[in-house]
């Protein structure tokens, strides 16, 4: 136990290292961080609501705000899927995203996929997820953060909590 | 004593302006009813008349008929027949029951995310088909995504009929 509690440190503290370069060159993640609060405590329930409909409501910091006005400006063609709101739900839903995306977000790029920001890769990285574990049927794709994130639709990512399914 | 305890129900039923006013009358209605034997053949046979006619309305239904009579002189009405034919028939490698599943009275899974689906069939969930505004958002989206474009409102009604007729 207190062997394993020692590689833990050092593991987690070898990006720590690499993440220490990056800030000298415009922010953690080449200026591409998600929010240090993922969520507020209030939440919308238009967000909530509609956002959950097919996969979890993902967190408003988890992308910068540009992210998500690009997002939620072509919600008819939605990674292939018809996704559109009603135009008041859309206004709603897109100001709640925006007021509350990542604040730590620096860099010009916007992605409308999380997976693809530079602190998901970075964290998800093959050694932390060897490339087999995304193609387990348990795990599906990297969009579906429950798998391993228990706690993934209330924000909840907790390191400690993280459980690799087979 | 019967029509004095009847009257001011009826009167409150004329001035009752939300639904939950509505509901105190009818239920308060129903119990007079019930305490009045002689009303009852009456009722029985009112409710025998109309069972076999409206055992399935459904509003949100019906609220499609206006628009298919309109698409189709010959439309006749709504199949449930035809509906399941729909809710099977496959457009590419998909159909509505790639994730709304084969039985529509148990759970489906959504075939991208994998995300659990409530049962379609009102049988199995009442809630179903009872929120005009929420079946559009869904026809819009779902007819899109499976057909690439906009269903008819026959397509929609037949939709409906079928699975209302699931037991």
């Amino acid at each position: 136990m207190k062997r394993l509690d020692v590689i833990w440190v050092i593991l987690s503290l070898l990006p720590c290292a690499v993440l220490a370069a990056d800030d000298e060159k415009g922010g953690k993640y080449g200026g591409e961080d998600r929010g240090r609060t993922l969520q507020p405590a209030k939440l919308n329930p238009a967000w909530a609501k509609e956002c959950s409909a097919c996969h979890i409501a993902y967190a408003p910091g988890l992308l910068p705000a540009e992210s998500w006005r690009r997002l939620m400006s072509g919600l008819d063609k939605h990674f292939e899927t018809d996704a559109s709101l009603t135009a008041p739900e859309t206004q709603e839903v897109t100001a709640f995203l925006v007021a509350n995306a990542s604040n730590r977000w620096t860099g010009s790029a916007a992605p409308l996929r999380i997976t693809e920001s530079q602190w998901f890769k970075s964290q998800h990285g093959t050694r932390e997820v060897p490339a087999a574990v995304w193609k387990r049927a348990s795990v599906k794709s990297a969009s579906n953060c429950q798998a391993c994130h228990a706690g993934a639709a209330t924000a909840d990512f907790n390191e400690r909590a993280i459980k690799i399914p087979l | 004593m019967r029509s004095r305890k009847a009257r001011p129900l009826f009167a409150r039923a004329q001035t009752a302006s939300s639904d939950r006013d509505f509901i105190l009358v009818a239920r308060a209605q129903s119990v007079t009813l019930r305490n009045n034997p002689m009303r009852f053949p009456a009722l029985a046979m009112i409710v025998a008349m109309t069972l076999p006619l409206t055992a399935v309305a459904n509003p949100v239904q019906d609220s499609y008929r206006a628009a298919a009579k309109q698409e189709s002189a010959a439309f006749t009405d709504f199949s449930a027949t035809r509906g399941e034919a729909f809710y099977k028939a496959k457009t590419g490698d998909v159909s509505c029951a790639s994730c709304h599943g084969d039985a529509p009275k148990a759970h489906g899974k959504h075939a991208t995310t994998g995300k659990d689906i409530l049962p379609l069939a009102p049988v199995a969930n009442a809630e179903r088909f009872t929120d005009a505004a929420k079946v559009e958002k869904w026809f819009k989206r779902n007819c899109s995504d499976v057909l690439k474009r906009a269903c008819t409102a026959n397509e929609k009604g037949d939709f409906i009929a079928y699975l209302l007729s699931v037991k």
